[in-house]
């Protein structure tokens, strides 16, 4: 009773192996194949796997599951050898094979008999089994959890992140009280250049993104207003929607991306250098030193940043207004002058402190929350910008109802 | 020169650990450690990979809170005192971290100034003269207006010396000043250690799985085992080699050959003080 796998150990090198032909010239190489012979006896308890050709792993190697089920079909099967004569050549890929091979083995029962193996081959198994597996080590990915398990770990996830965005901002507060007694530690040259970074070089993209936005808004409202003959409000549209949300909202967006994200990375790398560290034990406050001068940055610089863009976006609409809609541009501009009040900016001012103060400190919290890898890193930086994001984006509406209820819309 | 002449058994202690358990989260990484640090020494934290001496250096400098037990330093229990207290303790420590740390914004003068513009109200250029002479101390004068990047990972951990000692710290703890270094500037880095130690009275906390650094420069030492997650003695590098009753220490310290072979020399900079102060006085001239 015989089973066959791979190609049949005559078959020899065809026309198709050439690279391998280059390799070895003299040498006709066969494919690698298997073939388990069951010993003749009825009810055979002893096989032989023969194994011929060139176990390479470049080479199309037989799969261990053919094996497998032969061993299943035959249950009774108490012993394994090896023959081994017409083996060409082997490397990992065979001693992987045959490691593999024996642990299935050991699972059913069945003695492996090496003998046979080559000698390299034997010694290279045993160097592999001299040290065996740390028990509760490795392997973390083969543990499954359950759903209530996985619940379980997901709400303790959630209570400690939560705690964790509870002690930063606790540690926010007492940062910010020594500030404003005037004890806080933090280097003052480092504040200017974030200022910097994040205020006068982010002008072009927020003004960019502002105009368009301004313009998207003007074209729209000009397509809707002038089926009621009214194209002169899209000045007001267009000034309010900038003024009141907008140029804050896109300011936000943009420094999120920008912004927060460089913070996250920065801090996070940081951390990863163990530079971070190096603060903590000489008694300097990371949060002090290092998150309060970018909040710090952002808070100042995001209201300034939102009235530039407020100002592109009224000149976005504008230039639709005009070279679209066909209106003057002194018409445009004092229909927006009656438009805007001084409650609309305040509106627009209270929201961009709100959202730098959240892109700061998202991206700060994840930057220190950050591991001590590469990927870790990573990982801060696109988490900086989705807190970021999705914060914004409820504070909005916080705000929003905050101000109808005020009175101040 | 302030050359120590002390027996070992007659200087004070200057950190004890007493029954100390440390745990990420759930995972233990070491418990039952009592040990006593003596002033001037140079104390090794030795064992294999993975026995958690880098989290047993993060327990000495108060980052790392142990889970039971107590750190005393000079006397005073670091997690049972004050915040402020705490942050005055862990100044007197000067740490120089594993890749060096360096604040990558900063050059290697400023480095060196941040903790003199913290904690002292000195003039900004008396301050720039400490920093010049810190970095100068580690063969490293010239080269204040670097940025971390500039220089090579042997100068960064010099560097990270020069920074650690900059408030004139009472204990010098090192996480692996040896590793990914090539053997010359290994050693200089030890002799460099043992130097500030003579001159400076300094005590030294070198955690290391270095044989030969240890050999060298080691006074006193704490083995700890990754297997049974204690430590498993302490004592002098050279007489735990050759004496000590538990074969994994010996067979450490041996590299793993049982009959005790001598693979290093018996010249020991550190066990003569005198000696190491003649070796002239720039380690780092040829470099």
């Amino acid at each position: 009773m015989t089973a066959k796998m791979g190609a049949p150990p005559s078959a020899t090198q065809g026309a198709g192996n050439t690279d391998c032909l280059l390799e070895r010239p003299a040498e006709r190489v066969r494919e690698p194949a298997l073939e388990l012979r069951l010993a003749a006896t009825p009810g055979p308890d002893e096989a032989r796997l023969y194994l011929t050709g060139a176990w390479r792993v470049e080479r199309q190697l037989p799969r261990l599951g053919s094996v497998v089920k032969l061993l299943e079909e035959q249950p009774q099967l108490r012993r394994l050898d090896f023959d081994t004569s017409a083996l060409d050549d082997w490397d990992s890929g065979l001693v992987a094979f045959i490691a593999r091979l024996e642990k299935l083995c050991r699972e059913r029962n069945i003695a492996c008999d090496s003998n046979a193996l080559p000698d390299g081959l034997r010694a290279l198994l045993e160097l592999a089994q001299a040290v065996p597996e740390r028990a509760g080590q490795g392997h973390l990915r083969e543990h499954r959890a359950s759903f209530f398990e996985r619940f379980g770990s997901d709400f303790m996830d959630l209570l400690q992140s939560t705690g964790e965005i509870m002690a930063f901002f606790g540690e926010g507060v007492l940062a910010v009280r020594r500030l404003l007694l005037g004890r806080a530690r933090f280097r003052h040259s480092e504040l200017w250049v974030i200022i910097q970074e994040s205020g006068a070089d982010a002008l072009p993209i927020v003004g960019l993104v502002s105009f368009l936005v301004g313009m998207i808004l003007g074209y729209i409202g000009d397509q809707q207003l002038a089926q009621f003959g009214a194209r002169i409000y899209v000045a007001d549209l267009v000034g309010l929607a900038t003024v009141v949300q907008m140029g804050a909202l896109i300011t936000a967006i943009v420094m999120a991306g920008r912004t927060g994200a460089a913070f996250a990375a920065q801090l996070g790398s940081m951390q990863a250098n163990e530079e971070i560290d190096a603060l903590r034990t000489l008694g300097i406050e990371p949060m002090e030193f290092l998150v309060l001068p970018r909040m710090l940055a952002l808070i100042l610089m995001t209201p300034l940043l939102a009235i530039y863009a407020d100002v592109l976006g009224i000149l976005g609409g504008a230039f639709v207004g005009t070279v679209v809609g066909g209106l003057t541009l002194t018409a445009y501009m004092i229909e927006t002058q009656a438009a805007i009040g001084w409650n609309h900016i305040a509106q627009g001012l209270i929201c961009a402190v709100v959202y730098g103060a959240i892109v700061a400190a998202s991206g700060c919290l994840r930057g220190m929350q950050c591991g001590r890898s590469a990927a870790a890193v990573g990982q801060a930086t696109t988490s900086a910008v989705v807190t970021a994001i999705v914060f914004i984006v409820i504070a909005a509406a916080v705000l929003t109802i905050i101000f109808d209820a005020i009175g101040l819309s | 020169m302030n050359t120590i002449t002390l027996k070992p058994q007659q200087r004070e202690v200057q950190i004890q650990l007493r029954d100390i358990e440390l745990r990420y989260g759930d995972t233990l990484v070491q418990q039952g450690l009592s040990f006593d640090i003596k002033r001037s020494d140079v104390f090794i934290v030795m064992g294999g990979s993975g026995c958690g001496k880098s989290t047993v250096m993060r327990c000495l400098t108060g980052l790392l809170e142990p889970r039971a037990g107590r750190v005393l330093i000079g006397g005073v229990s670091l997690w049972q005192t004050t915040r402020s207290e705490r942050t005055r303790l862990m100044r007197r420590n000067g740490v120089m971290y594993q890749s060096g740390a360096l604040w990558s914004s900063m050059t290697l003068e400023e480095n060196v100034a941040l903790p003199l513009e913290q904690y002292t109200t000195l003039a900004p250029e008396q301050i720039r003269d400490i920093a010049e002479y810190k970095l100068a101390l580690v063969g490293l004068a010239g080269f204040g207006d670097y940025y971390p990047f500039e220089i090579s990972g042997g100068m960064r951990k010099r560097v990270g010396v020069a920074r650690a000692m900059a408030l004139d710290p009472d204990t010098l703890l090192f996480d692996e000043p040896s590793a990914g270094l090539d053997p010359l500037s290994a050693r200089r880095l030890d002799e460099l250690i043992l130097e500030l130690r003579d001159s400076l009275g300094t005590t030294m906390v070198v955690i290391t799985h270095d044989l030969d650094s240890l050999l060298n420069i080691g006074d006193d030492a704490v083995f700890l085992d990754a297997e049974t997650k204690t430590m498993l003695t302490t004592g002098n590098p050279h007489e735990l080699r050759q004496h000590s009753g538990i074969a994994r220490v010996r067979e450490f310290l041996n590299r793993g050959s049982k009959k005790g072979s001598e693979p290093f020399s018996e010249d020991r900079p550190g066990s003569n003080p005198q000696k190491a102060n003649e070796k002239g006085s720039d380690p780092f001239l040829d470099e």
